[in-house]
């Protein structure tokens, strides 16, 4: 763990009454780094986003941003801060359009600097600016995420599988999208179940099971590890959805 | 933006017109008052349920505090009326500020929940062991300030403010964020905005509305009793007159207002029967056709609706 990083997680645990989500997950991330989270359904991945971003309290273990720890930090405070996200099941205020979408944000954190102009224009939906949220299929509403979370000038970008549901093309453009923002500085950690995705990202991967870390390091590596195939056999995924190993 | 200034315009300078005029053309003042009275109440609720979906139906709670407000002031400290009426205002918001944990309810929750907590404000100043304070059941008489022509006038002042009050959340950022919150406070969390802050805000801005009513009613009338001014009849009219005309718009409550306390003074007065049935029908019609109130009916030709 190195003490000038952007963000740094130390030993969290998360308990949902009996059910330990996240078991003592450290992980720290520099300055434009994309870090790749991956591991089965109800490995942890989005529970560790959602400590990081503010949705939940840790019950142990401490998460700090600039040295900084967030503990007692509310969500909203966070943003300011500069950390954001998408969500896995995408969460656009239906009732405004694209544009005023992404205005509210702008309007709360508006000071801080901004990576991208116009993130409407960014993640391609600028044809779409005055349509309502609620006419934009599901791929474009987490784009509209992706877009508000732009909008507040993240240094810290949490990625819930933006990726699902896209088709190929759509995610080599997306994969540009995040490579670039990565470019200007913004770091990231990606969960995501489509490794050929992640790999366009980044080799930098921590692997998750049962909100333990099992694997960290090159994504390469991660499918020769033991522990890593013993997590993932039987699931064809990984050897089928992964066309680019 | 420049479009709604000048209807928010049109919209005040007319509320005034009306009212300035109604006693001189209607032989009974207190009909007009009265309609004015459910008029900043209905604006009251339309800012938090308008903005933020919380259905407030103890909402007269606020508006005995108000009422009662007034008579402590003016009884037991011997405040000027003015003050005290802004004091009955304060004394709603901090009954607010009391049981601003309600917010922490959604639904159908937070209705049950405020109605609840009303009646224990009601209960308090009713009982007979604060004969002392609050004259407990026996109500109070404020003849010694009693003024009814300033009274109204006071009345059609708190309508305006609370008019304007509307016509500035609906088009601010603030307004903005509290409708965010309403679709999605995680994700208006994200968007920088102080959910629990906002919310607090809209809540006490909405209990002093209902508190000034509360104490230029008490004010008007000047002698009144705990079951009068806490009568939940009140909290209803007000919520429906609100749902009627639409939620959210500057419009709505006083459509709503207009068209239901003037169909219940004609008929409701005149062949009180039919009132009910027709009243009833009213709504069902309404719920079921146009859920978004009368003004919707606007919106859907694609009208603006300030």
């Amino acid at each position: 763990m190195s003490h000038d990083a952007l963000l740094n997680v130390s030993q969290v645990v998360k308990r949902f009454g009996g059910f330990t989500a996240l078991n003592g997950v450290s992980l720290s991330l520099n300055r434009g780094e994309i870090l790749g989270l991956v591991g089965p359904n109800g490995s942890g991945k989005t529970t560790c986003i959602n400590v990081i971003s503010g949705l939940y309290a840790p019950d142990g273990g401490d998460v700090s941003f600039h040295g900084r720890s967030l503990v007692h930090v509310p969500m909203f405070r966070r943003a300011l801060l500069g950390i954001n996200r998408t969500f896995q099941i995408p969460k656009p205020f239906k009732a405004l359009t694209v544009r005023e979408n992404v205005e509210v944000a702008g309007a709360y954190v508006g000071q801080r600097k901004r990576v991208v102009d116009d993130p409407v224009d960014f993640v391609g939906l600028a044809a779409f600016a005055d349509a309502s949220a609620s006419s934009l299929t599901s791929g474009q509403q987490k784009m509209l995420d992706l877009a508000r979370a732009l909008s507040t000038g993240p240094e810290l970008l949490l990625v819930d599988e933006l990726a699902a549901g896209l088709n190929p093309q759509e995610l080599d453009a997306v994969a540009k999208k995040l490579t670039f923002l990565a470019s200007q500085g913004v770091a990231m950690i990606v969960v995501e179940h489509l490794l050929g995705f992640v790999n366009q990202l980044t080799q930098h991967v921590i692997v998750m099971n049962e909100g333990r870390e099992i694997f960290e390091g090159a994504l390469s590596a991660a499918a020769k590890d033991p522990q890593v195939t013993a997590v993932y056999l039987g699931q064809s995924e990984v050897s089928v959805r992964d066309g680019r190993q | 933006m420049r479009k709604n200034k000048l209807s928010n315009a049109i919209i005040l300078v007319g509320l005034a017109i009306l009212f300035i005029l109604a006693p001189l053309l209607y032989p009974n003042q207190s009909v007009p008052f009265q309609m004015m009275a459910y008029m900043a109440l209905a604006q009251g609720i339309n800012l938090l349920y308008g903005f933020t979906g919380y259905l407030p139906f103890g909402y007269v709670g606020f508006f005995g505090s108000g009422a009662y407000g007034v008579s402590v002031l003016v009884l037991l400290l011997h405040w000027s009326v003015i003050p005290a009426v802004i004091g009955g205002g304060l004394v709603a918001v901090a009954v607010a500020l009391l049981l601003s944990p309600l917010l922490r309810l959604s639904g159908a929750y937070f209705s049950i929940g405020s109605l609840a907590a009303s009646e224990i404000v009601y209960y308090i100043v009713s009982n007979p062991n604060m004969q002392n304070i609050t004259q407990g059941p026996y109500g109070v008489n404020l003849a010694g300030v009693y003024a009814p022509n300033t009274s109204y006038y006071a009345m059609l002042v708190i309508l305006l403010i609370f008019t304007a009050v509307v016509m500035y959340v609906k088009n601010s950022t603030f307004g903005m964020s509290l409708l965010a919150i309403k679709e999605d406070p995680v994700s208006a969390a994200m968007c920088g905005v102080n959910v629990v802050r906002n919310r607090v805000v809209i809540w006490l801005a909405s209990a002093f509305a209902a508190g000034l009513a509360g104490a230029v009613y008490g004010w008007y009338v000047s002698v009144f009793y705990p079951s009068s001014v806490f009568d939940l009849t009140i909290s209803i009219f007000a919520i429906v007159f609100t749902l009627f005309g639409g939620g959210g718009t500057v419009l709505g409550p006083i459509v709503g207002t207009i068209v239901l306390y003037g169909l219940y003074n004609t008929i409701g007065v005149s062949s009180p029967q039919y009132f009910q049935l027709i009243y009833g029908l009213l709504i069902v019609v309404l719920v079921m056709f146009l859920p978004q109130g009368l003004t919707s009916l606007l919106k859907r030709r694609g009208i603006n609706v300030p």
